[in-house]
């Protein structure tokens, strides 16, 4: 049989199409029953377009009251304590009013106010500074507005931290199941049903989304005897918009434009 | 045949060093680990099944745990729906590891057997049986 040059090509041409949609047809086919029924988000998941905390720090009076909501987040998700301030690693902590809002201190400010302690954490910016600068998408915003961290793909640059104004993240210098010189673990109690970390990741507040996962409240709201207010910023019928619409409230370093979602209370003195 | 002295000798040399593995290792009883499964919960089980089908799992299983990872933290779905319908947390530590909680027998022989190290524990707690 014979073929001029002409009918060579025609046929080349009709059968490499033919082939490739025949090809994507199948896959694609094959794709999507497979993905279409294989993951779904539990069933008593609590839901919010944008997570946010109200802390009234009026609720927040003695030494306690900070260590009691500290030790609710670090129990139950294996913080380290490493015993010295340079190795710290924290999801929640307690800092003066002059860290942490430095921006407002005022020309003879009372030393009392200057030194009034605050909770303090990650802020789960809507604009997320680490989440611009993170090399591997390590950490990520969410679509409920919770910045996370995704410790398999943390490779430890800390780029993160950089680039955090309010110093809410932080690096394991050190292996956090280890021990110390005494041979005490820097894990007091390990809770079997939440990952430890390892050495060389960044970590950070997590907003609890395994609580919330499982209808669950954070559990620094649950520890502060309704110091801690959570909700969702963008439903105006929400606790927490209700709060800010009717109450005084301020945020961390607004200026920058990270628009955090922590707002506070300040309650101050008793006549404040 | 030119230098066939050294070229016979260094051929020599070369199969006694390519067949020294095979040679080594030619007495020693290689056994092919069998994961055990006879945990308390997978003794109450009436059917004992895993998520999939046991063949599936043999050859899939880190496809399937990368897959439940990636939903899990990045996309905040927990619930996994089997092929056969059933509902399952997607947890290594509070679902796997809740059967499977002979990690050492279950998990590391076939491991150290193909020689991998998954690095699944620098973060995630295995069972009590392995003390940390």
């Amino acid at each position: 049989m014979s073929m001029d040059r002409r009918q060579f090509l025609r046929i080349a041409g009709i059968s490499t199409i033919l082939g490739i949609g025949a090809a994507t047809g199948v896959n694609s086919l094959r794709h999507d029953a497979a993905e279409a029924s294989e993951f779904e988000p539990g069933p008593d998941a609590l839901k919010a377009k944008r997570w946010g905390f109200v802390i009234d720090m009026s609720k927040f009076k003695t030494d306690d009251d900070f260590k009691r909501v500290i030790q609710s987040c670090h129990s139950i998700h294996n913080v380290p304590d490493f015993g010295n301030p340079k190795d710290e690693v924290k999801w929640i902590w307690k800092d003066a009013f002059e860290r942490v809002f430095p921006e407002q201190e005022e020309m003879y400010m009372s030393g009392e106010m200057r030194e009034k302690p605050f909770v303090v954490l990650c802020n789960h910016c809507a604009e997320p500074p680490c989440v611009r600068v993170c090399p591997t998408k390590a950490t990520f915003k969410r679509n409920d507005g919770i910045v996370m961290m995704d410790m398999h793909r943390c490779i430890g640059c800390r780029f993160c931290m950089a680039a955090c104004p309010y110093g809410s993240r932080s690096f394991n210098f050190r292996d956090p199941r280890g021990k110390d010189e005494n041979g005490q673990p820097f894990i007091k109690e390990l809770n079997p049903e939440f990952p430890t970390r390892t050495k060389g990741v960044v970590e950070k507040c997590t907003f609890c989304y395994e609580r919330l996962a499982k209808g669950l409240k954070p559990a620094c709201v649950e520890a502060s005897n309704g110091g801690i207010m959570f909700g969702d910023l963008e439903d105006p019928n929400s606790e927490v918009r209700q709060l800010i619409g009717k109450q005084y409230t301020i945020r961390r370093k607004p200026e920058l434009g990270t628009q955090p979602s922590i707002y506070y209370m300040i309650g101050g003195s008793e006549n404040a | 045949m030119y230098n066939s002295g050294k070229i016979i000798a260094g051929l020599l040399v070369f199969v006694a060093i390519i067949a020294f593995p095979f040679i080594y290792s030619m007495g020693t009883d290689i056994v092919k680990p069998e994961p055990k499964i006879d945990t308390p919960v997978i003794q109450q089980m009436a059917v004992k099944q895993c998520v999939e089908s046991k063949n599936f799992m043999k050859a899939e299983h880190m496809q399937l745990l990368n897959n439940w990872r990636d939903e899990v933290v990045r996309e905040g779905k927990r619930v996994y729906v089997a092929s056969d319908g059933k509902q399952y947390n997607m947890s290594l530590q509070n679902t796997c590891m809740h059967c499977h909680s002979n990690k050492k027998e279950f998990c590391d022989t076939c491991h150290n057997y193909m020689a991998v190290k998954p690095y699944c524990w620098d973060c995630h707690i295995a069972p009590k049986e392995n003390n940390l």
